[in-house]
């Protein structure tokens, strides 16, 4: 045990550990009419006892397939190994029989998913599932695996154990979910633990308490780890050594220190390079404080929406969900006003009652004009002003229509040109956007993630909006393909002069891209203000927080204070007739905002 | 096959092409255009009117006829040529098979789409509505209606979709909710598209699969329904043939003589067949999103 390795984690790794996992050759490949199809050709690599390996990649790389067979878990028949075997000490797992793999999974090797509500079965209680996982695999009394499942719950830090295996998957935030799914997966103490992305759908405050407890496991048991993710972030922060996967193939193997210096693959280095960064942005001259007072594209004041719970056969009202609380800001033209905050703080229901698709009290403008209270023809012409780009863009293009008719559909919406004119306009949309013109009429799912974000773009922009409201629009994409839509949103607005609504929880995106910026904390704003001010000078305990749980993608960052593990599940739901604490936000300088508690 | 496929698919005229390229889709199409065509030239085709009582059309212990060079189907009880009896009782069917059960899909969609958009107490009330349609026995409902209506060809055919509509209801309004929850529908919501445009341009496409379905699907019930009614002396009144009439008619003495019940029994059940082999490869090659998937 060596304690002056400089590396975060698996620090306490003997230089000789024994290898518990090798991969040697592998082929996975798809049967497709065409023939056999490599999903992952030639990989080969090896774990050892107490290290983090990380397996990066963007989508379509491989990599999950990779853990898939590894745990004998690849969908068949279609996609199977077709060459190279994977060794768990002595045994190949690629020659074993079904049930022999049996045995060897969630004993020997366990997974973690992406999501944890999936993953654990809604309808049983967290205890059950726990010893029913134990007992699968050693023939021990309920009781006994009892008391191994409340010892596991209390290992990953969740607080009352006894209490937790009474409760329901539901019952819990999602961050005490994957926690729970660590518990499982660690319970029998597996040689290999793979984590396939996850905290990929975690708030990044509870990322990096899964982190946290994932690192300090590990030095425990030492249990080698698999990390399965897309986060550059997350790798520096865990991993010993990184492998770089790009279309089934292994770009780059290197210890994580080097890949982040010094990466020999252009692809590394293209990777690394639109990994955005927080304060990485150097203007000095903050163009937003120094700009002379433009117009503002929209206003909201006091903006309250509030969704009543209804229970009983006779639909009493129980509570209402305080989704947002006295929300005002302004947008102003041509700017990018983000709004950041974790899942349920009421972000996107902002953005949601700006185009009306909710209903709420309090005044939004657009244009200097209210929705509420215009008749049809009214409504239909503000709406025209401000438009939406999706998250999926998959979920948000209807599939059964041809690209350039979805593009022209807003004009056709709102009466303008004739079809030949509206397919004009389409093609030149489509070209702006980086789209070929022969690509018209094809359909949604022949284009790639990237590309049709590109197209929900392209069909925002045709009605020339004054505002256009991006909800986690770029959330869903790789990072190199996220680097590109962004720099086509911002070349776009200097073009064509809309204002952004940003809404993200990637603090580094909303970094890289905003003028103005607002924090969101339970249906509130908590601060507000320039980019410079909001990031540079983070006022708010809980800005603060977020900035300081972004995961850094610069392996010798250290990190300061850890962060609590708290189980308090905050939740905007209050009783009928109660009321969250209503925060105040006071001037503290040059237009930042700050609450006041 | 794959490139010539991605090339001309591309075009709306191809949904033909691509129809023709599978092989069952043109075995279900043929078989529907023999009963069609059977149906229709059955007035030529048929070698004896379908209520004549052939004096040697049975034997004479009075037993019916098996099938034999004259009656290729042979004769039912009363001595009457089956073979023509199947022919002019096409008619009968398909007009059934056809016009109710469309009739049928057409209502249960209006009222699904509907309540399934809207909600609220539209939604509410028609889906009370449809439950209470579904927990009443169907038969005796139609049986009800029938009775106060004067049996003829085309009152059955109502009655029937009266009775089938509730199934398809229920089936389109789930859909419907989980489609109208869709970001695609909240774009163009976003965009001020009409609630008209959303509905038929939007989802009522996603339905159409699940309404093919259906539609194949209801063929054969509602051939069946018919003979039951017709059975019951309230569907379509002897001696005008159906298939299911004929079935019910003869199932008693299918010990004795099999094909009265075999044959009218096997032509429903290819009928079914064949529209439901059209109505798969349809609801495939009219989805974009299986394109260079066939």
């Amino acid at each position: 045990m060596t304690l002056v390795a400089p590396q975060p984690s698996g620090a306490n790794m003997a230089p000789d550990s024994p290898t518990v996992l090798t991969v040697d050759r592998l082929t996975v490949s798809v049967r497709t009419e065409t023939g056999l199809h490599p999903l992952v050709s030639d990989l080969s690599f090896n774990v050892k006892r107490g290290e983090t390996l990380a397996i990066a990649g963007e989508s379509g790389s491989g990599k999950s397939i990779t853990s898939l067979a590894i745990m004998g878990l690849l969908p068949p028949p279609a996609v199977r190994v077709t060459a190279g075997r994977i060794a768990l000490g002595t045994n190949d797992l690629t020659a074993m029989p079904e049930d022999a793999m049996r045995r060897i999974r969630g004993d020997r090797i366990a997974m973690i998913f992406q999501e944890p509500m999936s993953s654990l079965n809604p309808v049983l209680t967290i205890g059950t599932q726990l010893a029913e996982a134990i007992r699968a695999h050693q023939d021990v009394s309920w009781a006994k695996a009892r008391t191994r499942a409340i010892a596991a719950l209390a290992s990953v830090r969740l607080s009352d154990p006894e209490r937790r295996m009474a409760q329901f998957p539901h019952e819990l935030s999602g961050g005490m979910r994957q926690r729970v799914m660590i518990a499982m997966a660690l319970v029998l103490r597996p040689e290999v633990l793979i984590a396939d992305e996850p905290t990929t759908a975690l708030d990044v405050t509870v990322q990096r308490e899964v982190l946290d407890l994932l690192r300090d496991l590990q030095r425990e048991s030492g249990t080698a780890i698999i990390l399965i993710t897309h986060d550059m972030g997350v790798v520096a922060e865990m991993a010993d050594r990184v492998i770089v996967m790009k279309s089934g193939r292994m770009v780059e193997e290197a210890p994580v220190a080097r890949l982040f210096k010094a990466p020999s693959a252009p692809y590394t280095r293209d990777l690394l390079a639109a990994v955005p960064r927080m304060g990485t942005r150097t203007d000095s001259a903050d163009p937003a404080a120094t700009r002379t007072p433009a117009p503002h594209v929209a206003q909201l004041s006091d903006v309250v929406v509030r969704f009543p719970l209804k229970s009983g056969v006779l639909g009493r009202i129980s509570g209402h969900v305080h989704a947002v609380e006295h929300v005002s800001f302004d947008i102003l033209k041509g700017e990018t006003f983000s709004l950041v905050g974790e899942s349920g703080c009421g972000k996107s229901t902002i953005a949601k009652a700006i185009v009306g698709l909710v209903p709420h009290a309090g005044r939004i403008k657009v244009a200097d004009q209210e929705l509420k209270g215009l008749d049809t023809a009214g409504q239909k012409a503000l709406r025209r002003r401000v438009q939406m780009v999706f998250q999926d863009p998959m979920a948000a293009l209807n599939p059964r229509m041809r690209v350039g008719d979805l593009i022209a559909e807003p004009l056709l919406i709102h009466g303008f040109g004739t079809p030949e004119s509206r397919r004009v306009e389409a093609t030149n949309l489509m070209l702006r956007v980086g789209l070929s013109k022969d690509q018209m009429d094809r359909y949604p799912h022949e284009f790639s993630g990237g590309q049709r974000q590109r197209i929900c773009i392209a069909r925002a922009l045709a009605l020339k909006p004054d505002l256009i409201i991006a909800d986690e629009s770029v959330s869903a994409l790789d990072v190199s393909v996220q680097a590109r839509v962004l720099a086509l949103m911002r070349e776009l607005q200097q073009e064509m002069g809309m204002a952004y609504l940003f809404i993200s929880h990637d603090m580094a995106v909303v970094d890289t891209i905003s003028d103005r910026v607002a924090v969101m904390y339970l249906g509130q704003i908590v601060e507000m203000g320039t980019r410079a001010q909001v990031f540079g000078n983070p006022q708010h305990a809980y800005t603060r927080r977020l900035i300081d749980a972004v995961p850094v993608p610069d392996p010798t960052h250290r990190r300061g204070q850890r962060l609590q593990v708290s189980d308090e599940i905050s939740s905007p739901i209050y009783a009928p007739n109660q009321h969250p604490k209503r925060v105040t936000l006071h001037d503290i300088g040059a237009g930042h905002m700050l609450a006041e508690d | 096959m794959a490139d010539i496929m991605a090339d001309t698919a591309r075009a709306p005229q191809t949904v033909l092409r691509r129809l023709v390229l599978r092989r069952l889709a043109v075995f279900g199409f043929v078989l529907i255009m023999i009963v069609v065509s059977g149906a229709v030239f059955a007035p030529w085709i048929a070698p004896y009117a379908p209520e004549e009582q052939l004096f040697d059309g049975l034997t004479l212990e009075g037993a019916p006829l098996p099938p034999d060079a004259r009656f290729i189907m042979g004769t039912d009880l009363l001595g009457r040529d089956l073979f023509s009896r199947i022919l002019y009782g096409a008619q009968t069917s398909l007009v059934i098979g056809i016009v109710a059960n469309s009739l049928a899909l057409l209502i249960g969609t209006l009222v699904g789409i509907t309540a399934g958009f809207f909600r609220g107490w539209i939604g509410a009330t028609l889906m009370r509505f449809t439950d209470l349609m579904m927990a009443f026995p169907a038969l005796l409902l139609a049986i009800c209606l029938a009775a106060i209506f004067k049996p003829s060809l085309w009152i059955v055919a109502l009655v029937i979709a009266l009775v089938n509509w509730v199934q398809t209801a229920r089936v389109i309004y789930t859909e419907t909710t989980s489609l109208a929850t869709r970001d695609f529908i909240a774009a163009e919501r976003t965009l001020g598209a009409s609630t008209g445009r959303i509905l038929f341009r939007h989802i009522l496409p996603h339905l159409v699969p699940t309404i093919i379905v259906w539609g194949t699907l209801g063929i054969s019930t509602t051939v069946l329904l018919e003979a039951t009614l017709s059975f019951l002396g309230v569907g379509v009144q002897p001696p005008t043939p159906s298939w299911g009439n004929i079935i019910f008619e003869n199932q008693t003495y299918f010990q004795a003589a099999p094909w009265l019940v075999f044959i009218p029994g096997a032509a429903i059940i290819l009928l079914a067949l064949a529209f439901n082999l059209v109505g798969d490869a349809l609801r495939d090659v009219l989805d974009p999103t299986q394109r260079g998937r066939d």
